[in-house]
């Protein structure tokens, strides 16, 4: 359809306007028609499926209140100090005297002690991803397909694969060469070091990522800058790459331990245990932990209605404890991107 | 075609050291190449490990056999030493231990157990091999073949089937719940919202993937599913219905991030283009930027797939642990994650049972490998399609 | 903010002077000797066989795309950095040929310095962008330091405007200021040879004639080349001037003869703005 712009649109032409109207207007002897910038139908289906996404949008955000403020509401009357610092002596079923506290410091510890496993190798791994490898070739694609998939696997198979391979195979050959003819297994069991371990496997993929795209923001002129100065490409790396990486760096550090701090099935095998008379003092012992205390408090409670104010307070804890985390991530996240920008 | 310097600046991974390393820093580089390797190495002891303790009976090799003709013990000199060892279940160090006189008792205690194993033709089935897990099997007492999982009982019955129905409908159920509301929101967020709205409904609906599956398991256990039962009034008040929708929930974070990316990394001069040539927002994004972001959106629901397949305490806690066969939704409905999880604790290490929540696992592990490699196939072919690359 | 204003800007006229007769000072410091270079099999750089000038400053001229920048990052052996590249013929800087296997390029780069078009400070103070380079050669006293990097400084014609800020991020610096950060970051650790890669041509026309007087003051102490697509920066402030087009070496000689009396056509045709 050729225009030509030389002259003026035929009178009654209007984008958008019937056939029925258009004739009416001509009819009418109208010399001049109005331009229209919009046709309806075009505005009311816009309308309609922004509306639609929207509501979507919507809803997932009311769910995500009903859920916490039901939490809240519930949990809120429960909480106090008492409740964060007394132990579960005789009955944490008792609403007077139960209390978390051994809960939050099993959960505490055996974080700490997975992130002192997974940082080290998560940010040498994704210092060789983005300084080292070369960008076609197998091994890099390997690598990647491995952090991929290791960020896919079922968080029971992660237990499962505590369970064989730690306790199993490395506790008990433990076992084996260090404490021959002991008839109790010491390392061949359930401990917090083995669920910090197996909880370092399964967050490994998050501090991978997180460092990644740090290190992927800082502009290459900076690395060009250091070496043109005589620097080796290592003293580059660990002199300036990686310090201006540190935010990506605690991001994925503080995802990392949002993610193991909320996990269950994990540690279900590997060193949880129901009740412990006091807390875990050696890398061997078993610990109590705040996810698996809800879960059983919420199936094998013996009085449902009893318990309700303790499991509720509980359930507040944790989802305090991982929320206040992610919002944290997120601060330094959005304070990161912006310096980085400043970069550019 | 001379190389600009905006070829050379597309990414650090081409440039090399440069310089002679000095042994300091190649022994650095060594190190961290080692390191590096952990993930694939990770991946790979993971499938060995759980494949080591599954292989048995994948391999047909066990047996739950009950009617064992029992061997009396006067003849205990005809059985070869090896041949003993496997009759009377010992490892070669508690053979060694015992006196004959105990080896002689062994066998009269399996003498008596075989007198008293039950006598219906059932005892003589070996429920570990493949064809019994897998196919249905007519069971005496029972008027039709059925699929039965029942490990604890008499006559151990491991068929898997129950399972696999039980996780497919709960997947099904997350799936068709929480797949059209995370794309839908991430097609609002990512085309139709503005900046400063963008800024805090992210990170609140990132929040979602802050909540720890325990609690969603525990708030579809209490709130969810008192809720369905005042609507309703139906007696099954944990089903797969209810495990579904708290399971939707997990998974809702998970496509909605992807998708969201996919969605924002598809160049705005595609949008600025539509718009100027006079189409709506919303247009925009479903003409132009949505079909450009297929790759990533197919990754991001497949990821979701895997993530309900793999899910553990939201099932264990609402899903109601009973394994029936029923394409019903509202049944009570027992998952393969949530059988490992709630009867592992109690197997004997290296028996039947054990094995074979081991294999179960196995089976898990081979389904998200294979739905995150499918995930992984699929974008980087429709990229390459995208661009006009040969796949 | 700066304080020279538009109309304070002397525009120097574009014929410039000979360079001065000096034989001490017109000795060959850095030699190539038919160098080309392969980006696989494709061939930037065509058999280039130049000499640079001590303490002169020799611009590298031509349109985008003929190698201007490839060839002086060749001096300092920044080409390796990138896969794939071959060259061909000799480097020799003092009678030493920068490619023989025992050369340490650490050291290269040590001694031979560069400023990048795009400004590149660290994201550290101004101080320790500094004093980086410094402490990576071993200086590790504090008064050295303060010495060498208030030296670098005013070397840089930037001591004035930041002496009361050297602890604050150099990121905080104007365009031109940064520039100039990154040209003390260089002459720092006293390199002989600065090479200088379009150092102003992301800067405005009054940062520009900032760096151009500095580079006419540098040039009593360290020999520059400057790649430069302004003609008229190169008739300015340069001695000598190398015409370059699609990787070959058209034309090299005094700036005085290139832009008043070129040998060849097509230099003429180029700096008489027909073509480029």
């Amino acid at each position: 359809m050729t225009n030509n712009l030389a002259t003026p649109p035929k009178p009654g032409y209007e984008p958008g306007l019937t056939r029925r109207r258009r004739w009416k207007l001509l009819l009418a002897k109208q010399e001049t028609v109005p331009w229209r910038f919009e046709s309806t139908s075009a505005r009311l289906d816009s309308k309609f499926f922004t509306g639609l996404t929207g509501f979507a949008t919507v809803l997932i955000l009311a769910i995500l209140a009903v859920i916490l403020g039901n939490i809240l509401v519930n949990g809120w009357p429960g909480i106090s100090w008492r409740f964060l610092t007394a132990g579960t002596e005789k009955d944490m079923f008792d609403v007077d005297k139960a209390g978390i506290l051994p809960m939050i410091f099993g959960t505490a510890a055996r974080v700490i002690l997975m992130t002192i496993f997974v940082i080290p190798i998560g940010v040498i791994t994704a210092v060789y991803l983005t300084e080292y490898a070369h960008a076609t070739s197998i091994f890099t694609r390997v690598i990647r397909g491995a952090v991929n998939n290791l960020a896919g696997v079922p968080s029971i198979v992660f237990g499962l694969f505590g369970l064989g391979f730690f306790i199993n195979f490395i506790g008990r050959n433990m076992d084996k060469f260090l404490r021959p003819g002991a008839a109790e297994p010491l390392w061949g069991q359930p401990a917090i070091l083995w669920a910090s371990l197996t909880l370092a496997v399964m967050t490994l993929p998050v501090v991978i990522v997180a460092t990644e795209e740090a290190l992927r923001a800082i502009p290459l002129g900076l690395r060009e800058a250091s070496l043109a100065l005589g620097a080796t490409k290592l003293e580059t790396i660990v002199k300036i790459v990686v310090p201006q990486a540190m935010p990506g760096i605690l991001t994925g550090g503080i995802l990392a331990v949002s993610r193991a701090a909320g996990e269950v099935a994990p540690i279900l095998f590997t060193g949880a245990a129901y009740f412990m008379a006091s807390l875990p003092k050696s890398l061997t012992d078993q610990f109590m932990d705040l996810g698996y205390h809800i879960f059983i408090l919420s199936t094998q409670s013996p009085n449902v209605e009893k318990t309700r104010p303790i499991l509720f307070a509980t359930v507040l804890a944790l989802i305090l404890l991982t929320l206040t985390l992610n919002i944290v991530a997120i601060f330094v996240r959005a304070r990161m991107r912006r310096r980085m920008r400043a970069l550019h | 075609m001379t190389p600009t310097h905006a070829n050379r600046t597309l990414g650090w991974t081409g440039i090399k050291r440069g310089h002679k390393a000095r042994t300091l820093e190649w022994l650095a580089e060594k190190f961290i190449f080692v390191v590096s390797l952990s993930a694939i190495v990770m991946v790979f002891l993971i499938f060995l490990f759980v494949a080591r303790e599954a292989l048995p009976v994948a391999l047909g090799r066990m047996s739950s056999v009950k009617a064992v003709k029992a061997i009396p013990p006067e003849e205990i000199g005809r059985l070869s030493q090896a041949e003993l060892m496997e009759y009377l279940d010992l490892t070669p160090a508690q053979f060694k231990a015992m006196p004959q006189e105990a080896l002689k008792d062994l066998m009269a205690v399996k003498v008596e157990a075989a007198a008293e194993a039950p006598k219906d033709k059932d005892a003589a089935l070996n429920t570990t091999t493949w064809s019994a897990m897998l196919k249905p099997y007519q069971w005496s007492g029972y008027d039709k073949p059925e699929y039965i999982w029942q490990p604890v009982s008499q006559i151990q019955k491991y068929n898997l089937v129950p399972l696999f129905i039980g996780s497919l409908k709960a997947t099904l159920v997350a799936l068709l719940f929480g797949v059209p509301l995370a794309l839908g929101a991430a097609i609002y967020v990512s085309q139709l919202a503005s900046p400063k709205t963008k800024e805090w409904l992210k990170p609140a609906i990132e929040l979602l993937a802050g909540i720890p599956s325990v609690v969603l398991g525990f708030f579809g256990l209490i709130v969810l599913a008192s809720f369905f039962q005042s609507i309703t009034g139906s007696d099954s008040r944990l089903n797969a219905f209810v495990a579904g929708i708290a399971l939707g929930l997990a998974v809702i974070p998970v496509v909605f991030s992807i998708a969201e990316d996919a969605l924002t990394s598809v160049p705005r001069a595609y949008t600025q283009g539509a718009l100027a040539l006079g189409a709506s927002k919303w247009n925009a994004a479903w003409k132009i930027v949505l079909p450009a972001a297929i790759p990533g959106v197919f990754a991001a629901v497949v990821l979701g797939f895997g993530r309900a397949i793999g899910e553990t305490m939201v099932v264990l806690m609402a899903s109601g642990n009973a394994s029936i066969v029923s394409w019903n939704l509202f049944d009570s409905t027992r998952t393969m994650t949530a059988t490992i999880a709630a009867e592992l604790a109690e197997t004997v290490f290296g028996g039947h049972h054990y094995r074979i929540l081991f294999l179960i696992g196995a089976l898990l592990f081979l389904v998200t490998f294979l739905s995150n490699l499918l995930a992984d196939v699929v974008i980087h072919r429709l990229k390459n399609r995208l661009e006009g690359k040969p796949a | 903010m700066s304080d020279t204003s538009f109309a304070q800007i002397k525009f120097k006229t574009v014929v410039p002077a000979p360079p001065p007769d000096d034989s001490t000072r017109n000795t060959a410091l850095l030699e190539t000797e038919k160098l080309s270079l392969f980006y696989g099999h494709v061939r930037a750089l065509k058999e280039i066989s130049l000499n640079i000038r001590e303490r002169m400053i020799t611009a590298f001229i031509g349109p985008s795309g003929c190698g201007k920048s490839t060839l002086i990052r060749c001096f300092n052996r920044m080409n390796d950095l990138i896969d794939g590249v071959r060259i061909e013929g000799k480097v020799r800087i003092g009678s030493q040929d920068i490619h023989a296997r025992d050369v340490d390029v650490i050291e290269l780069r040590r001694r031979v310095g560069m400023v990048f078009q795009k400004s590149n400070p660290f994201p550290k103070s101004i101080y320790e962008n500094i004093a980086y380079a410094l402490r990576l050669q071993g200086v590790k006293a504090k008064s050295e330091l303060d010495e060498i990097v208030e030296r670098s400084l005013r070397g840089a014609a930037l001591w004035a405007e930041v002496k009361d800020r050297l602890h604050e991020s150099a990121l905080a610096l104007s365009g031109g200021q940064q520039q100039r950060v990154c040209i003390a970051r260089a002459i720092a650790i006293e390199p002989e040879i600065i090479l200088m890669d379009e150092p102003a041509s992301a800067l405005d026309p009054v940062a520009t004639a900032k760096v151009e007087d500095l580079i006419l003051e540098l040039k009593e102490e360290f020999t520059i080349v400057i790649v430069t697509h302004n003609m008229q920066q190169a008739a300015r402030i340069s001695d000598y001037t190398a015409f370059f087009y699609l990787g070959e070496l058209v034309e090299y000689d005094t700036t005085n003869r290139i832009f008043t009396n070129p040998a060849k056509k097509q230099t003429e045709d180029y700096v008489t703005g027909r073509f480029g």
